[in-house]
């Protein structure tokens, strides 16, 4: 006979479904540290239950992880619609959760509107510029650039740009001092006084000076370098330098003594024991540095842009403050979120960037 | 075949004519400045209707955060041009301020601007204001608000006022009003240049939209500024205006189009291109009594441009103007852009300008009446217009008889009937108008200290 054992397929069967349950758990796991960067740490307990796990288990972890943080947002939300409107200014009640939304809406609408104007204008352009090519007057032919309001976008765009850039300047300048700053004590004892006196400084005492110096050094006001994009972004620069700059020369001064004589023994030279002793070991560190650095930028660049009148989400409020209509309040509080949910984003990011560069225990 | 070359000739013909109208500009990438105010309204017509395109410019409009920096802007040359105060460009290039060369081919309106008062003023003027079935008898001078300054005064508290600027025409017609009702707005100084010695009413700098807001905040007690931020006051329910400029003095010049001379000079196609397409707005602004100011008003509510509530905007838009709440009046010219020749950039306006900043004190010293003509026409450049207006009739998109082509410049003397006060004004006689004023510096005086010598 060659029929096949009915028990002993069914226990093969079993035994293969078993091991691929297995390894999806593995997989589960090991996403999970993913998701756990990534701030989506809910997603496991659902993928678990999806799985087969134990749901009241799962269920528990998924209120603590999903549950809790949306009834806290609907309470919210409930809270400022009821609260809202009962505060009256002069601009009208305080908008509540609706009015804001149909700001949003409002604000993609212009957003369409100004695209469609945009494509009408390159459409006229090059109607303009066909009838020259035909009239035989081809040295007339110009290709100009739209030249309308900026749009919600991409004044988000432009706030994100100038804070990266700013960042990065601050990056440049904060770790190698910092570096230089753990490693030796007399470039310690030198930087020192001048970082305790600069990082108080609120970024609005600096906006002038940065104002002067850029409006009289810098000639050419086109391009990527435009000088109200340099003004915000030195700004950032100066306010975001401190935390990156005072982590890196923790980081680097609190290196362990043993690797320090391991350097000493195998006489290293200064740019090799910094690339392969100092930096790894000072990583998580300068990172907790930037990522604070990040955060106060984007705080600072807001009030720079609502100062100084640079193009940007600063200049939004500033601007919906002005103009004072009756959407005014309900425009601002979009932009306040949107701050916040880009500044959320930002930090996400650099914890991503940390989790990715740095060899600590938790991973 | 012949019939098809014939219509092949006429439409190179018609295009080549077509083309042959655009100027041949220097510049075509121009941003220009301006202040959220309703009379930047010919620049928003001549960007959104398409008149700047139509001269080969491609222009970007900025809003500035006060007057100040929209200057700086046309002086470091970031902004080709704004929106200007016309006390600006002839404060600028007397050095008065900031020290530059400032030209205007164009102006931009006529009236528009309000005094506003704050409510708890408003009360206390209210019984000195003759009133005539129920309501307050328009205009309201400033010898109504005279007491209430005395009893702040004998209270030691400080009366004070926003205006925009220091050579805004708020400040001069705010000093009008207060003068023409015995106040005394206080004189400047080369050394004290808060304007503010020996005065009744003390005078502060706000930019116009947060005006409301100043005065809601209690710093100020009153304030002169363009619309839409009198008629914000009535709706927000924080003030009452009292009087507009239209019943100050009639039909009294406003805002004009401020180019730096250098750029003028180095573009002068470009200049006239613009001077054109904000012609073409004016005509449009004013055409057929007012008919297209709802899409005007509709324009200026976009949070880019005015972005007030477009009923606040239209209030004063549409030939109407409401002091207290309800109280809803015709005031068919308040804001005018084209008709009575409002775009001509007169040198008589220039020289009114001059001669109150010389009463005021911002001009230090006696001028002789040649130096106003002088500087009228260093900044004034009504050449440049009539050029632009000539293209335009020729271009079929303007009437021959709209422009004063025969002008020397100055107006008719304004008739004593048309001002507050009964003084008339010849923009030939700057200092024979200086001495008919009763307040104000004339002849040789100079502000010594806190006192009028001479």
């Amino acid at each position: 006979m060659t029929a096949i054992d009915p028990e002993s397929f069914n226990a093969g069967a079993d035994e293969a479904k078993e091991a691929r349950r297995a390894r999806l758990f593995t997989r589960i796991n090991k996403a999970d540290a993913w998701f756990k960067v990534l701030g989506l740490a809910w997603m496991t307990p659902i993928l678990k239950a999806a799985a087969g796990d134990n749901p009241r288990a799962q269920v528990k972890e998924i209120w603590q992880l999903l549950g809790v943080p949306l009834a806290a947002i609907a309470a919210f939300l409930i809270l400022w619609g009821a609260l809202a409107p009962k505060v009256q200014t002069s601009l009208g009640a305080i908008p509540g959760p609706a009015q804001v939304w149909e700001q949003v809406e409002n604000l993609h609408a212009d957003y369409l509107r100004d695209k469609a104007k945009e494509a009408e204008f390159y459409e006229r352009q090059d109607a303009r510029n066909a009838k020259l090519i035909a009239a035989g007057k081809e040295d007339k032919v110009k290709e100009r650039a739209y030249t309308g309001s900026p749009t919600y976008y991409s004044q988000i765009f432009t706030s994100i740009k100038t804070v990266f850039f700013g960042f990065l300047l601050a990056t440049v300048v904060a770790v190698p001092m910092g570096i230089a700053a753990g490693l030796s004590k007399t470039a310690n004892a030198a930087l020192n006084p001048i970082i305790q006196i600069f990082k108080p400084v609120s970024p609005l005492a600096w906006l002038p000076i940065v104002t002067m110096i850029v409006s009289a050094t810098v000639a050419n006001n086109d391009g990527l370098f435009s000088k109200s994009f340099l003004i915000s972004a030195i700004t950032v620069t100066l306010c975001s330098l401190w935390p990156t700059l005072i982590n890196t020369a923790l980081g680097v001064a609190s290196i362990d003594k043993d690797l320090v004589n391991v350097s000493k023994v195998l006489k290293m030279n200064t740019w090799t024991k910094i690339t392969k002793l100092v930096l790894p070991s000072a990583l998580p560190l300068i990172f907790t540095g930037l990522r604070l650095s990040l955060g106060v930028g984007w705080m600072v660049l807001i009030a720079a842009e609502m100062l100084a009148q640079n193009p940007g989400l600063g200049k939004f409020v500033w601007d919906e403050f002005q103009n004072g209509s009756s959407q005014s309040l309900a425009k601002i509080m979009v932009a306040v979120f949107t701050i916040g949910i880009i500044g959320f984003l930002l930090d996400r990011v650099m914890f991503t960037l940390q989790s990715l560069f740095t060899f600590s225990n938790n991973r | 075949m012949r019939k098809a070359l014939l219509l092949a000739l006429s439409t190179t013909a018609l295009s080549t004519g077509a083309f042959a109208e655009m100027l041949d500009v220097e510049k075509d990438e121009l941003k220009f400045g301006f202040i959220k105010l309703t009379d930047m309204a010919p620049l928003a017509v001549a960007y959104e209707n398409g008149y700047f395109e139509d001269e080969g410019l491609f222009v970007t409009l900025e809003a500035q955060a006060n007057w100040k920096v929209l200057l700086d802007g046309v002086i470091g040359g970031q902004l080709d041009g704004a929106h200007m105060l016309a006390g600006q460009p002839l404060a600028a290039t007397i050095g008065y301020g900031t020290e530059a060369h400032i030209v205007t081919p164009f102006s931009m309106d006529l009236n528009g601007n309000g005094i506003t008062v704050s409510n708890e003023i408003w009360e206390q003027m209210k019984e000195y204001v003759p009133e005539e079935n129920g309501k307050p008898v328009h205009p309201i001078s400033a010898e109504a608000l005279a007491p209430v300054v005395k009893k702040y005064q004998n209270e030691g508290k400080p009366f004070n006022m926003g205006m925009v600027f220091p050579v805004s025409t708020h400040n001069y017609e705010l000093r009008y009003w207060l003068a023409a009702g015995g106040l005394q707005p206080g004189y400047y100084s080369p050394q004290d240049v808060t304007g503010q010695i020996g005065a009744d009413v003390l005078l502060s700098v706000t930019p116009p939209p947060q005006m409301p807001a100043t005065m809601e905040a209690g710093t100020i007690y009153g304030y002169c500024v363009g619309e839409p931020w009198n008629q914000q006051a009535v709706f927000k329910g924080i003030g009452v205006p009292v009087i507009t400029d239209y019943e100050l003095w009639k039909n009294n010049p406003e805002k004009v189009f401020g180019m730096s001379a250098s750029f003028v000079e180095e573009n002068p196609n470009t200049a006239i291109a613009v001077t054109k397409a904000l012609i073409r707005a004016a005509i449009w602004l004013d055409e057929n009594d007012n008919a297209n100011r709802m899409e005007a008003v509709e324009l200026l509510s976009r949070p880019e441009y005015v972005g007030a509530d477009s009923e606040v905007i239209a209030n004063s838009m549409t030939g109407t103007f409401e002091y207290e709440k309800g109280d809803k009046r015709e005031v068919p010219d308040f804001n005018v852009f084209f008709r009575y020749n409002a775009t001509y950039p007169f040198y008589s306006d220039a020289v009114w300008y001059l001669t109150q900043m010389r009463r005021w004190g911002q001009i230090a010293e006696a001028k002789p009446d040649s130096w106003y003509d002088e500087i009228a026409k260093s900044v004034y450049k009504p050449e440049i217009y009539l050029e632009a207006a000539r293209h335009l009739v020729d271009e079929g998109l303007a009437n021959e008889a709209d422009f004063p082509w025969d002008s020397d410049g100055y107006k008719e003397p304004t008739p004593a009937a048309d001002v507050i006060d009964g003084i008339p004004y010849d923009g030939r006689q700057p200092n024979a108008y200086l001495e008919s004023l009763p307040i104000g510096l004339k002849g040789d005086q100079t502000v010594v200290g806190n006192e009028v010598k001479g």
